[in-house]
This record gives structure tokens, C-alpha cells and sequence, in this order.
């Protein structure tokens, strides 16, 4: 059962159990979230993969509470330390927004306001929470400014969004979002936008400066070299749901579930001949999705079962889950052969990025 | 002290940036000459309206009857009305008339437009429906013929102008910052802003709001004319300002009985009413021309 995965941390920063998202859009109830549960432990990074539009930036926007018209929380707990964040007022939500968790986004660019210096961004994110006078606030917004190691701070902070370059943006906006030193910090492809020289320096100051506040991070990804490489942790998801959830290591090395298999195969490698392994079927419509497991119509395993009842994450062994059929008690999962098709693993080989359904 | 210098200095910050926007602005409107004349009047129009009565040579109210009717002179420059006021002196402080009613009714409208539009536009859904609906009744009536009801509701009075046109003249604006705020709202950063715990109202008045206020200010200065018009209007049929106050519009409707013999009591206030409203129309002509993309370049 779905319970068996939070007995794994002794006490997580961040419980998402059974969160349902839907859009009431005019093509239909688009149903972007079917159950997801995800565990974040103190202090660690917790990688969440999938491809574009199977609910990642949904699951992370839900965690604050950011979720706008027309869509809708519809069912789940979102438990922060033990909190549910779905039961607060807006007022009382607006407490833990910022100053237990913050969110940095894709676009660091568009993240911060063109009318405002950037000094004046991060001193109001201080602001916001401490009512501090403005003069403090933009002391210690250069301060900030400086352990995000951007050369010559004082500059920085009076100039605007647009006279910066994406990685200094996205420096700012690392140190906007961590002024008021959260618990838990959500990058949303915080380095899809930048470019790849930039990328790893961005990766290592956010782990470094989040490991300094003793925060854990969210990291939505779809490169799995980036996870490889970052995160302890790492859930896949698929059409609204985390289909697999362990630590890095096992799910790279060890995929339990048919579609991390799938993915795992397609990855381009330079020591294989022949066509790229595709995952047959494509993307379903969450308008009407499958019913059962959403995976099933392109699961290679799939049983008649699978299109009956949604499988809860079961126990693939200690610490590692992936919701499918095939680890119900009394069945074997994945045969061990089927190991063998699976490439030269990412994990050994950090530097060889990897990108799961999206261009690289 | 330090709190209001803190205050200066955030809105300095915050607003550097509308600034910088507007010396570029100039550096394309005085390329237009028509704007820089329209400019020139507007800015001429103002220095009358600030200390032209300090330097007018004659009361505006009171006049010696027995110098009435008389025709521009050396002594008079616009002559006199029937009255025996100077209407050269009269002229000069109806500028300061016009002025305070066309900014008054500028800051009451656009205040009220723009926080009723932006919101509108911010909070969407059932907020919008309700407040838009509101809009739309004062766009269905003409805003002479409101300004006109409003005024007569209220009674001939200087202060009564003023609130009948910002009614009549709002609800642009309100359009005008409720379309700025739709865009505005969903924007990344205000996401990130919201990401952060900021409260509705710092989202709305300190982010959203400041993004929307250029073009409620050109949407202004575009409408000054047209202000000015209105009050010098509703003085004309009497449901403004009351005699003796030396206002454009009654000078001509006094004037009208005279106009085939004495012509001046009502021209040249009639000039003055259209030099001014010109001035406006052409810097806002040249507004526009710098604002529209299709027309510039």
C-alpha cells in the first residue's frame, strides 16, 4: 500500500498523499493529477522526472497552493511537517509560502518583474515576511546577492531583470527565493532555459546553498543526467501520476516500472547499433485517459487487470516502489533478463545528459 | 523622516523604470511638430492657469459699470462685458478654472478607473462579471448626456462639475487597466511573487497596479480636451459654475446676447476654450502616432 513508502523516512518535509488535480477547461475535465504520492525527506533532493505534461509543474504548483482557475484541488492531503496545506486558510497558507517554501521557476527571466531592480525584488521577498525597513531589507538583499556569487553585487542590485543574462537571472531568482531561507525549495526546470555550460554552476549553487539552510529541494526535470547527477531521490511520473519512486541509484540502475524501463531504453547510446527503442502508443488524452493503470495501453506487461483498478505503489524491495501490478505480493515483476536490454546505465556516467521526452 | 525618505526612495525604484520609458517617449513625440505645439500651448496654458491672476491687470468680478461694453483697447486688450468686467483678466482666471476641473476630474477618474480595472482584471471571475457589469452601464449612456444628468441632479455647482465628469469619464479606464491587469496577471513573476507569500493587495497595488499606469496616463492626457470641453459646456447651458466665476462656457452664454453687436464677450473666451482644447488634441494625436506600432516606423 500507498502507506508503506512514508515508513522509509523517519520524519519527511514533505508528504503528498493520493493528490487529485483536475482543469474544468471547455474541451472537458482535463484530470492532471490521479493520486500522486510523493515523500520528501529532511535535507534531501528529490527528483521528479516525466515527460511534458504528465502533471510535474501541476504536482509542484499544487504543494503551494498556486493552482489557478480553472483548475481545481480535488482530493489528497499535502502534508508539510506534518501539516495539511490543503486544510489552511489562504491567509494561513500565505505563512508557509516563501518562508518554509519557495518555488524557482523556468524562465528566470520572465520570474522577475521587469519594472523593479533586482535589489528591490529580493529585498521585498525579505520584506514580505519581515517587516523590515526597506534600507535593511536592501543591505541584506547585496549580502544575499553575494552568496549567490554574483561579481560585484552592489551593481547587480540596482540593475533591471532585462540588463542581466539567464545565468545571473537565475542566480537572482535563487537568491529572491531563498532570502527568506525555506525548508523546502521547488525548482521547476530551474536550468531547461539556460545554457548547458551554465547549467551545472547554477545545479551546484542551488544543492550547495540549500544544503547550508538544511532545505530539501523538489527538482523537476526532465533530464535524467541532472538526476543522476543531483538528486537522492527520484519519482517518475506518467499522465498524473508517480509510477516509480526510490532512490536514484535503484531506479536508474534497477526500473521497476514498464514505462521507467521504457524510458531508460529509449536513451540514445553511443555503444548500441540500430533504431531507438520507442515506447509504442503515445501520450493519452487526460480529457478521457485510460482507466486502471494509464500506462497500460503501451505497456508491453499489461493484463487484463491493469485496465480494472489504478495499482497503488507497492514494494518493489526496501525503499523502492513503483505502482504496477507486477509487484503484488505472489508475482515476480519485471523478469531479470529484461535487465540486460537496458543501456550502459546513467547513473556510471553522469556526463552523458539524458533527456526524457522532450528535445534535448 | 527615515520613513519618508524610504518611501521616496522606493518609489523612486519602483517607478525608475516608467521614467525612463518617458524620456524615450519624448525623444519620438518632439520629432512630431504638431505635438511639440500642442505640447507648447498645454505648457503655456499652464503658466497662465498658475500665476496669470497675479499679473491680470483687472479684478475678473468686479468691473466699474460705467467703463461696460466697451471694445478692445490699449486699456483693454479683450475689452469689456456688459458688466464693465475686463475680459482679458476674466479670460486668464477661467484658465485656472479650467485647469483645476480638468486635473481634479484626471485624478478622481483615473484613480477610480484604474483601481476598479485592475481589480477587476486581477481577481477575474466573479469580482470582474460584477464590476465590468457596473462598467457597462455607465458605457451606455453618452458622457455629455451623463455628465449633463449628474450635474443637474446634483445642482449648478463648481465642485458638482467636477464629480459629474469624473463619472461620466472613469469607466475608460477602468476597460483600459482591467485589459493591462488581464495580461499582467499571468505573468511569471507574479507567480514567483505569489510563490513567495505576498498578500492579494501587495500583489495588486505594489506589482500589477504600477505595470498598468502608462497607459492610463496617456489615456489622461488624451482626455483633458474633451474634460475641459465638458465643463466649459455645462457652464454654457448653466449646469456648471455659477456667475460671477469667470469660466469660459458662461462668459460666451453671457456673451450670446451681444454677440452681433459686441463680439468680443463671448470670442475670445471661445479662443481661448479652443487654443486650449487643441493644444490637448494635438499632443494627444501625437500620442497616439508614437504609441500605435502600425503608424510609427
Amino acid at each position: 500500500m500507498a502507506e508503506q513508502m512514508f515508513d522509509t523516512v523517519s520524519s519527511p518535509i514533505l508528504e503528498v498523499r493520493d493528490l487529485f488535480v483536475n482543469f474544468y477547461t471547455y474541451r472537458g475535465v482535463v484530470r492532471a493529477l490521479n493520486g500522486v504520492n510523493l515523500t520528501i525527506g529532511r535535507g534531501e533532493i528529490v527528483g521528479l522526472v516525466g515527460e511534458t505534461g504528465c502533471g510535474k509543474s501541476v504536482t509542484a504548483r499544487s504543494v503551494l497552493r498556486l493552482i489557478r482557475y480553472p483548475g481545481k484541488i480535488e482530493g489528497g492531503q499535502i502534508l508539510f511537517e506534518g501539516q495539511d496545506l490543503l486544510a489552511l486558510s489562504e491567509r494561513e497558507m500565505r505563512e508557509f509560502r516563501g518562508r518554509q517554501i519557495s518555488m524557482i521557476m523556468q524562465e528566470p527571466k520572465v520570474s522577475l518583474n521587469p519594472a523593479f531592480t533586482i535589489g528591490a525584488q529580493i529585498a521585498e521577498s525579505i520584506a514580505i515576511h519581515d517587516y523590515k525597513p526597506l534600507d535593511d531589507a536592501q543591505t541584506e538583499a547585496i549580502e544575499i546577492l553575494r552568496t549567490v556569487r554574483i561579481a560585484d553585487p552592489e551593481q547587480v542590485a540596482h540593475q533591471y531583470p532585462h540588463e542581466l543574462s539567464g545565468g545571473m537571472a537565475q542566480r537572482a531568482m535563487l537568491a529572491m527565493m531563498l532570502a527568506p531561507r525555506p525548508k523546502l525549495l521547488i525548482a521547476d526546470e530551474p536550468t531547461s532555459a539556460l545554457d548547458v555550460t551554465i547549467q551545472a554552476q547554477i545545479l551546484n549553487l542551488m544543492t550547495e546553498l540549500v544544503e547550508q539552510i538544511e532545505a530539501s529541494i523538489l527538482l523537476i526535470t526532465h533530464d535524467l543526467g541532472v538526476v543522476a547527477e543531483t538528486c537522492d531521490k527520484v519519482a517518475v511520473m506518467y499522465a498524473g501520476n508517480v509510477v516509480e519512486y526510490g532512490t536514484t541509484e535503484e531506479v536508474l540502475t534497477n526500473p521497476a516500472h514498464p514505462y521507467t524501463r521504457g524510458l531508460l531504453r529509449a536513451l540514445p547510446n553511443l555503444a548500441r547499433q540500430g533504431p531507438l527503442y520507442t515506447i509504442r502508443g503515445s501520450v493519452p488524452d487526460l480529457v478521457d485517459p485510460p482507466a486502471g493503470c494509464r500506462f497500460h495501453p503501451r505497456c508491453e506487461y499489461a493484463m487484463s487487470e491493469c485496465a480494472v483498478e489504478r495499482p497503488d505503489l507497492l514494494t518493489v524491495k526496501q525503499g523502492h516502489f513503483a505502482a504496477c501490478v507486477l509487484y503484488e505480493e505472489g508475482r515476480d515483476g519485471i523478469p531479470d533478463a529484461a535487465h540486460d536490454e537496458l543501456p550502459a546505465n546513467v547513473w556510471a556516467n553522469p556526463d552523458a545528459s539524458a533527456t526524457v521526452g522532450e528535445q534535448s | 523622516m527615515s520613513v519618508a525618505t524610504g518611501w521616496v526612495k522606493d518609489f523612486q525604484h519602483r517607478y525608475k523604470s516608467q521614467l525612463e520609458s518617458a524620456l524615450y517617449f519624448w525623444s519620438y513625440l518632439r520629432r512630431n511638430t504638431l505635438s511639440v505645439i500642442g505640447i507648447l500651448v498645454i505648457f503655456v496654458f499652464i503658466l497662465v492657469a498658475a500665476f496669470g491672476p497675479y499679473f491680470a491687470p483687472y479684478n475678473p468680478v468686479k468691473g466699474e459699470t460705467s467703463d461696460r461694453l466697451q471694445g478692445p483697447s490699449a486699456e483693454h486688450w479683450f475689452g469689456t462685458d456688459q458688466l464693465g468686467r475686463d475680459i482679458f483678466s476674466r479670460v486668464i482666471h477661467g484658465a485656472r478654472v479650467s485647469l483645476r476641473i480638468a486635473m481634479i476630474v484626471a485624478v478622481i477618474a483615473g484613480t477610480v478607473g484604474t483601481v476598479v480595472g485592475v481589480t477587476s482584471g486581477y481577481f477575474g471571475a466573479l469580482v470582474d462579471d460584477l464590476l465590468m457589469r457596473v462598467t457597462d452601464m455607465f458605457f451606455a449612456f453618452p458622457k455629455l448626456v451623463l455628465a449633463m444628468a449628474v450635474a443637474a441632479a446634483l445642482g449648478p455647482d463648481l465642485e458638482n462639475v467636477i464629480f459629474a465628469i469624473a463619472i461620466a469619464s472613469w469607466p475608460v479606464y477602468a476597460r483600459l487597466a482591467r485589459g493591462e491587469a488581464l495580461a499582467v496577471r499571468e505573468e511569471d513573476y507574479i507567480e514567483a511573487i505569489r510563490a513567495l507569500g505576498a498578500g492579494r493587495m501587495r500583489i495588486l497595488f505594489l506589482h500589477v497596479l504600477p505595470m498598468c499606469i502608462t497607459p492610463i496616463i496617456i489615456q489622461v492626457t488624451l482626455d483633458m480636451g474633451f474634460i475641459i470641453l465638458t465643463a466649459a459646456g455645462l457652464g454654457f447651458i448653466g449646469f456648471g459654475a455659477q456667475p460671477p466665476t469667470p469660466e469660459w462656457g458662461i462668459m460666451i452664454a453671457e456673451g450670446r446676447n451681444f454677440i452681433t453687436s459686441q463680439w468680443w464677450l463671448s470670442t475670445f473666451p471661445g479662443l481661448a476654450i479652443l487654443v486650449t482644447v487643441l493644444g490637448f488634441n494635438l499632443l494627444g494625436d501625437g500620442l497616439r502616432d508614437v504609441l500605435d506600432p502600425r503608424l510609427t516606423r
